[in-house]
């Protein structure tokens, strides 16, 4: 036992106190605490273990700076993983389990490991990749991987809300830099606003400083808030500023509490002032990770916001100016303190578990607290976000910002202005864009950093167990550069993403190849600049606002007929009616009639003076030939050659076309129209207008649909009107249009009408149809009609490389002398290659079950199987009586009658190559009437 | 996230819309012999220019097509075109 709580100070209530577990043991904080200070005050030293090596590990810094303190917090029926124990804030009756140990943090099993450290040097993971196999060490690895346990409840109604907001100046670091920049830049009339990640403004003030401009910190703090609040600023406390992106885009997350969903702010601000401040680095010596080593400014701000004395006996290791005062702070809150020069010898830290004492020169100190700083790092990282050069500053030996980026400017801490009078004036000239006064630094540091070839283990990634020997054995290993040093050692992957190590790695590496420390660089900052939940990001995009479903206007029909309704491409349609019975809908359509809602079917209308030669250039096939009153199958190609889109084409008019694309392509098929129509062609002389949606179709098919159609209320000449033809009639005094048109290979119409008139077309379809024998039928026995037929669908039965006349549809190929979209892709040498994988039809043995889709066609060479083909679609087909499948097979048409091995999932099966087309080859069925 | 100024709509979010490629193209006459390496090189060949770069962007909502002058490095927004008065 070692910290305790001071009877009075920080910015804690003493009065409400709250009650709390940490690996199973009660304990008491206080309202203000951070599970980290409350630990502190009853003197708990080891909090967790590390990561590799399980050794014991004590809290390290005070805020984001800490690698060591990640707990599982629950609280009543909510848990969190890995959550940092210093920037969490206590509730009452939290419960906290340390990671990464078991039983508990104080006593963890897998502490042996620690012996073992020899055979886990850096880079032992990746060279179990190479010798003797990965899989013996795999299933190990992945236990031992891993921090938190993600609990298996969702957390109900955990979603982040977003919101979007702008200003002239966006402030972030609540500090003395940032409160004077804040209120400067708010006095002179701009709008701004002021963001800092505690819930208190104020940031290193209350650590170090007496009296600020002649009043107390606190004072000042309020005092400052009231007037950037009075000049119409904005204060946005507890809210992290975690990335600087493009045209500068800054992402806030704004704490709700435990257990809530953080809020996103995307702030479009016209200037940022940047005062995050500076960070204490470690001094790396032997031993440096016993629990009772920490951040010197760590213990300060301990002290000053919590009212927490992390020691009783105090050794100081340090190398700068700023010592002596904070070595007094602690004093006067009652620490026995005593200072050691750090650059006066090496190091030791004493005691096995948790540390007793330090050794220097010889000497032994007892003490229970060890406070290193070699130094102060200014919080560089939104710098770097926005693009913002760094500069190596010899006297401060540390990175500060060097070339700014468009609209950035940084001050105080962060600067390197680490003198609070400087800090003040450096930020309120900088918030108004005033010239900032020549200003002399009292900062003194002798710099320190790790010094190769020292006998004991020193660590320099507390949390991933990244030890100097291990910078060693990267160097020694040629992983030299810092981004290769980082991702081979995992030096500044932990949590932390490298907030206490990268400094001390890369100084590491600049002494081990007699560079300096800026040749060496650093590891490009990235955001988030703290760990921020994935749903941050996302807020409510997700389900039907991440991906809204197209709903049918029939859809009331569907479902009081029993449809089971399913997403199709997109839209919400009927798989089936009534109990699933697929056989029994397609048998219908084949013996009957099928009522099929083909609304979804593309419906783009092309119109203007261009239009016809238009549309014979985004088509595969010749359409100029096309009569008025007539519909053509085809293909719309990419520029490569490939099938992109296929369906047919209707002529309206000379110079207007409706475009009948497949139903999941409509947007992509519009968007690559209009591309062409304005990149390349005169936009005023065509246009393109999706009107999919404003015509919903019914489509009937089957024998006797013809039939039904008879006894509609449509006025066609059904005895004129031949398959692949369209007329324009009307339907209840509205206008319709109907396409002869088949999918099936049945005779079938698709009756197209306004949406408020779709209803009683269905309604009359379904009642001409009972007396006959048809029905409605779903998207599932649709996929079977087609398949007997052998029509293809776009994605399924074609892939990346499939082009037309791998589908029997060569003449354009051969023939089409007008340009067209994909022309010179269908004549490359890979287009002419005769081992072209083409559309075929299986079957397979009498009594054999359907192959399975995706299944391999394979052949033996001399070096063993390989694949041919796949089978694309399959399925047990009622009007044949027999399963039949598509595939695409290299030489396809030239193995018809040939039987083939199938293989899939380690079985193999046999399929003789026949024609796709398994019904009514001669097209009688699709012609009758 | 960047901000593009679409001649249409103006100034709007980038995930509105969609790059079409680099501008300038120009789709050679496929009804005369076109050799495989102007096709692959009008079909593939980016000039992936460092700095100001010409490219043509879609707005999805509102259908234009423009061409959007920007810097490729700093990721500074120069300048829009309308297509129609300026064909590539």
């Amino acid at each position: 036992m070692s910290g305790f709580r001071i009877a009075k100070g920080g910015l804690i209530n003493r009065e409400q106190t709250l009650d709390f577990t940490f690996d199973g043991r009660k304990y008491q904080g206080v309202k203000g605490d951070t599970l980290a200070s409350a630990l502190l005050a009853n003197g708990v030293r080891i909090v967790g273990r590390s990561f590799k090596y399980h050794r014991p590990r004590g809290v390290w810094g005070v805020w984001f700076d800490d690698p060591n303190a990640i707990f599982d917090l629950t609280l009543k029926d909510v848990s969190l993983p890995n959550c940092p124990a210093t920037t969490t804030h206590l509730v009452e009756g939290m419960s906290a389990r340390a990671v990464n140990a078991y039983p508990s943090a104080q006593f963890d099993i897998k502490g042996v490991f620690d012996r073992f450290h020899r055979f886990m040097p850096a880079g032992f993971y990746y060279k179990t990749f190479k010798w003797p196999h990965w899989h013996l060490f795999e299933p190990v690895i992945r236990k031992m991987a891993g921090l938190g346990h993600l609990g298996s409840e969702i957390i109900e109604g955990y979603q982040s809300e977003q919101h979007n907001i702008r200003c002239d100046l966006l402030v972030i670091g609540g500090g003395p830099a940032g409160l004077a920049g804040a209120q400067a830049a708010a006095q002179a009339g701009q709008s701004v606003i002021l963001v800092d990640d505690h819930p208190e403004f104020g940031g290193g003030l209350y650590r170090r400083s007496k009296d600020i401009e002649g009043v107390k910190p606190a004072q000042w703090v309020a005092r400052q808030c009231r007037a950037i609040e009075a000049a119409g600023g904005r204060l946005m406390p507890a809210t992290t500023a975690f990335g600087v992106y493009d045209h500068n885009m800054v992402a806030l997350a704004q704490d709700k509490g435990f257990g809530l969903a953080p809020t996103l702010w995307r702030v479009r601000a016209k200037r940022i002032l940047m005062a995050t401040g500076a960070t204490d680095r470690p001094v790396t010596f032997a031993n440096n990770d016993r629990p009772g080593v920490m951040s010197l400014d760590g213990a300060l701000e301990y002290l000053a916001r919590y009212g927490v004395l992390v020691g009783r006996k105090i050794a100081v290791l340090s190398n700068n100016s700023f010592v002596e005062p904070a070595a007094e702070i602690l004093r006067r809150a009652g620490g026995e303190v005593r200072v050691l020069d750090a650059t006066q010898g090496q190091a030791k830290a004493l005691g096995n578990k948790v540390l007793h004492g330090v050794e220097m020169n010889g000497q032994r100190f007892d003490c229970d607290t060890l406070l290193a700083s070699s130094g102060l790092t200014p919080v560089v990282h939104l710098w770097r976000h926005a693009g913002g050069k760094l500069d190596w500053d010899e006297n401060l030996a540390a990175f500060i910002p060097g070339k700014a980026p468009d609209n950035m400017r940084a001050a105080g801490a962060a600067n390197g202005t680490f003198d609070l009078d400087n800090a003040l004036s450096e930020a309120r000239a900088k918030a108004i864009g005033a010239p900032v006064p020549k200003q002399k630094s009292t900062y003194r540091i002798t710099p320190l950093w790790p010094k190769p070839d020292a006998k004991a283990r020193q660590w320099i990634d507390f949390q991933h167990d990244v030890t100097l020997k291990d910078i060693e054995l990267a160097a020694r290993e040629n992983y030299a550069s810092v981004e290769h040093l980082k991702r081979y050692t995992t030096l500044g992957m932990a949590s932390d993403q490298g907030k206490t190590s990268n400094m001390t790695g890369l100084a590491a590496m600049a002494a081990l190849q007699g560079r300096s420390i800026p040749e060496v660089g650093t590891t490009t900052f990235r955001p988030p600049f703290v760990p921020v939940p994935i749903g941050l990001y996302g807020g409510a995009r997700r389900g039907q606002l991440f991906n809204p479903l197209k709903r049918l206007v029939l859809e009331d029909r569907h479902r009081a007929a029993g449809a089971a309704l399913g997403e199709y491409g997109g839209w919400l349609r009927p798989g089936w009616y009534g109990a699933r019975d697929i056989t029994r809908e397609v048998l219908r359509a084949r013996n009957a009639a099928g009522i099929l809602d083909a609304s979804p079917l593309g419906k783009i209308e092309v119109m203007g003076p261009d239009a016809a030669s238009f549309v014979n250039f985004i088509y595969y096939n010749t359409i100029s030939t096309l009569k008025t009153g007539c519909i053509r199958y085809g293909f719309m190609l990419t520029e490569g050659g490939i099938v992109y889109d296929d369906g047919v084409i209707a002529r309206l008019a000379d110079n207007h076309f409706v475009i009948s694309c497949s139903s999941s392509h409509v947007e992509s098929v519009t968007a690559a129209l209009e591309s062409w129509r304005q990149d390349g062609n005169d936009p005023d002389r065509i246009f393109i207008h999706d009107c999919t949606q404003n015509w919903p179709t019914v489509t009937v098919t089957g024998p006797k649909a013809r039939e039904i159609m008879a006894q509609l209320d449509l006025s066609i000449d059904l005895a004129d009107f031949p398959h692949m033809t369209w007329r324009e009639t009307r339907f209840k005094q509205a206008a319709a249009r109907v396409a002869r048109v088949s999918f099936t290979g049945d005779t079938s119409y698709e009756i197209s009408v306004p949406v408020d008139k779709v209803h009683a077309l269905w309604d009359a379809v379904i009642l001409a149809g009972k007396p006959l024998g048809a029905g409605p039928i779903g998207v599932e026995a649709l996929s079977v009609l087609r398949a007997e037929k052998g029509y293809i669908i776009v994605g399924k039965d074609t892939d990346g490389e499939v082009m037309p006349h791998d589908l029997g549809f060569a003449i354009p190929r051969a023939k089409k002398t007008a340009a067209f979209v994909g022309d010179r892709g269908l004549h490359t040498d890979n287009a002419n290659r005769e081992d072209r994988r083409q559309l075929v039809g299986l079957r397979v043995p009498d009594g054999a079950v359907a192959l399975a889709t995706g299944a391999h066609l394979v052949e033996k060479s001399a070096s063993g199987l390989h694949s041919i083909g796949v089978v694309t679609s399959s399925y047990n087909s009622p009007s044949i009586g027999q399963p039949i499948a598509l595939a695409l097979v290299e030489k396809g048409t030239e193995r018809m009658g040939e039987t083939l091995t199938i293989w899939h999932m380690d079985q193999q099966n046999t399929a003789t190559v026949v024609s796709p087309v398994f019904l009514d080859p001669k097209g009688a069925r699709l012609n009758a009437g | 996230m960047q901000q593009f100024p679409c001649p249409f709509c103006g100034l709007r979010n980038e995930q509105e819309f969609h790059f079409a490629g680099e501008a300038g193209k120009i789709r050679p006459d496929t009804t005369r012999k076109v050799s495989a390496a102007d096709w692959a090189d009008y079909l593939y060949t980016q000039k992936n220019t460092m700095g100001e770069v010409r490219e043509v962007w879609m707005h999805s909502p509102c259908a234009e097509i423009f061409i959007l002058r920007r810097d490729s490095v700093s990721m500074a927004v120069l300048g829009v075109e309308q297509l129609r008065k300026n064909k590539p």
